[in-house]
């Protein structure tokens, strides 16, 4: 290892291959501009290219790629939602995780582990058996354990979390699973360069121009550039791209903070939650422990970090685990998430011709990457909304049209 | 955070109701524009009223808070102006 960092050192040229190209010129038009280099702007590039075959196509990011929500989440991935046009979303993006790593030729770290969502209340108990039929029905491996399942999948658990919240029964769903969030934006970034879409970090939309109803362009912080169709995949700067289009959506931003403990041997195989303890955990292949809670309580734009966060969170922690009382805390960290009433997010056309919006995604958009990737390709290929996004279309606010996936993902993400 | 009433209390004791708004007559308006009241959102960042309440004593009041740095600019007990 040394000798490795050695060479970095002393060789004048970058000693290894880099992921992607760095473009230093912008061209004047593109057959489509995708504002975001998340996970969800790079995958809709990737499956544009390789399924669709547009290739003249910019992901502009005004930071570096992976840096938004993408890089700062704790990537629970799992489908075990409550509503049929979730489940079947859900299902499709651990389908196509499942096989990513051999399509990128590079390692995710996707690890299966289970994923126990704990209820601690009567009422809690009948939501998880609600979502294990739903799920069930739709083919998903999902049941309803009792306390003793949950000891035997992980015995430190201390059932009666203190005495104040024992844990009376818990959603099993078995493809809950784990991956490395940065590389997959890394994946997305390299297979969408090498099919010929360009990626620009460093190059901010300032603004997007409309003309009679329709997308003509986009200005950046580095010049104008033509183009007819744009897609924002933009997390929790969507409110400001919208107020660019003239469009008004239910979005409301929230910091979500997460931390992780120093290291330790593995002991942790599956995912807990607990949506009334507002704890999740997991462990890394490295042995942290990666460990979230809910929102920050009011609107905010910012990716501060709190102690009441990480003291609430810690206490939480305890209650499930006593023994984790002299672990550190080694990192803390935010991401501003872009919240919908319904928790089910924003995707497809919009009132505005060519232009399209992948937004909404809160707190639990990391599973849905490929599956975003695919859709909105297809819709910006097509110009017509794939068959899986329909219900999540913008103008469901106005129908009154709601989805109403709260129960299964306020803090489960 | 400064309650109008009690003074400068734990940020924890106060729960953020949204921005200031004018109620529309649902009466009088069409569906369309009672969505939009009813769902949709000022979320870019900026320098906002609104309702807040310290629980503890169930006090209702407005705070002029900028929504990117968290800075509350004044608080004030309601003076029936609500635009
Ligand atoms: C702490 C935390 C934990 C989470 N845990 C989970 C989880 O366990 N499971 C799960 O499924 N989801 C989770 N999520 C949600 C998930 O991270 C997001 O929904 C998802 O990553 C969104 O991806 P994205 O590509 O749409 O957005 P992002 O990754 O945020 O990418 C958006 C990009 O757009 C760029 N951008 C913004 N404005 C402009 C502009 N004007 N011009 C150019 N570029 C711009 C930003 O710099 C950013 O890089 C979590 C989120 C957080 C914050």
């Amino acid at each position: 290892m040394p000798f490795r960092l050695l060479r970095f050192a002393l060789s004048g040229k970058y000693p290894e291959p880099r992921m992607f190209r760095d473009r230093n010129r912008l061209k004047s038009s593109y057959d489509a501009v995708i504002v975001g280099g998340g996970g969800h702007g790079l995958a809709a590039a990737y499956y544009l290219a390789r399924d669709y075959g547009m290739t003249n196509v910019a992901v502009l990011e005004k930071s570096y790629i992976g840096g938004g929500n993408t890089g700062r989440n704790t990537t629970i991935i799992r489908s075990n939602y409550l509503t049929a046009e979730g489940v079947k979303f859900y299902d499709q993006s651990v389908r196509l995780w499942q096989d990513l790593s051999q399509d990128f030729d590079l390692n995710l770290f996707y690890s299966t582990r289970g994923h126990f969502t704990l209820a601690h209340t009567d009422s809690a108990v009948r939501t998880m058996r609600w979502r294990a039929e739903v799920n069930k029905h739709y083919g998903i491996h999902s049941e309803l354990v009792d306390a003793d399942g949950v000891k035997q999948a992980c015995p430190q658990i201390d059932l009666s979390c203190g005495g104040h919240a024992p844990i009376l029964a818990a959603l099993y769903h078995a493809p809950g699973s784990i991956a490395r969030h940065d590389a997959v934006a890394w994946g997305y970034g390299r297979g969408a360069d090498q099919q010929g879409v360009e990626i620009h970090q460093q190059t901010e939309v300032l603004g997007i121009t409309v003309k009679a109803g329709r997308v003509t362009g986009v200005e950046t912080n580095r010049g104008e550039i033509a183009t007819p169709r744009v897609l924002c995949a933009v997390a929790g700067f969507t409110p400001r791209i919208l107020q660019m289009v003239g469009l008004r959506s239910p979005l409301s931003i929230h910091p979500l903070q997460a931390m992780v403990s120093e290291p330790m041997k593995p002991w942790l195989d599956p995912i807990i939650v607990s949506g009334s303890l507002h704890v999740y955990v997991s462990q890394t292949a490295r042995g942290e422990l990666v460990m979230g809670a809910s929102l920050d309580p009011y609107e905010l734009h910012s990716t501060r970090s709190t102690l009441e966060f990480a003291e609430g969170l810690a206490s939480h922690l305890l209650d499930l685990f006593p023994f984790l009382s002299h672990v550190n805390v080694v990192r803390q960290w935010a991401g501003m998430t872009d919240m919908t009433p319904d928790f089910a997010p924003i995707m497809g056309k919009t009132s505005i011709d060519g232009f399209y919006l992948d937004a909404g995604w809160g707190t639990w958009g990391f599973k849905a990457t490929p599956v975003c990737g695919k859709t909105m390709a297809y819709t910006v290929a097509n110009d017509r909304n794939h068959e899986l996004i329909q219900d999540f279309s913008l103008s469901r606010f106005a129908n009154y049209r709601l989805v109403g996936e709260k129960g299964a993902a306020s803090v489960g993400h | 955070m400064v309650c109008p009433v009690n003074g400068a209390r734990p940020v924890s004791e106060f729960v953020c109701w949204g921005e200031v708004r004018l109620m529309l007559d649902p009466n009088a308006v069409n569906d369309a524009t009672w969505a939009d009241y009813v769902f949709n959102r000022n979320s870019v960042p900026d320098i906002k009223r609104e309702w807040w309440c310290h629980t503890p004593s169930n006090t209702w009041f407005i705070a002029e808070r900028n929504t990117q740095t968290d800075e509350i600019l004044q608080t004030y007990l309601y003076n029936g102006d609500a635009a």
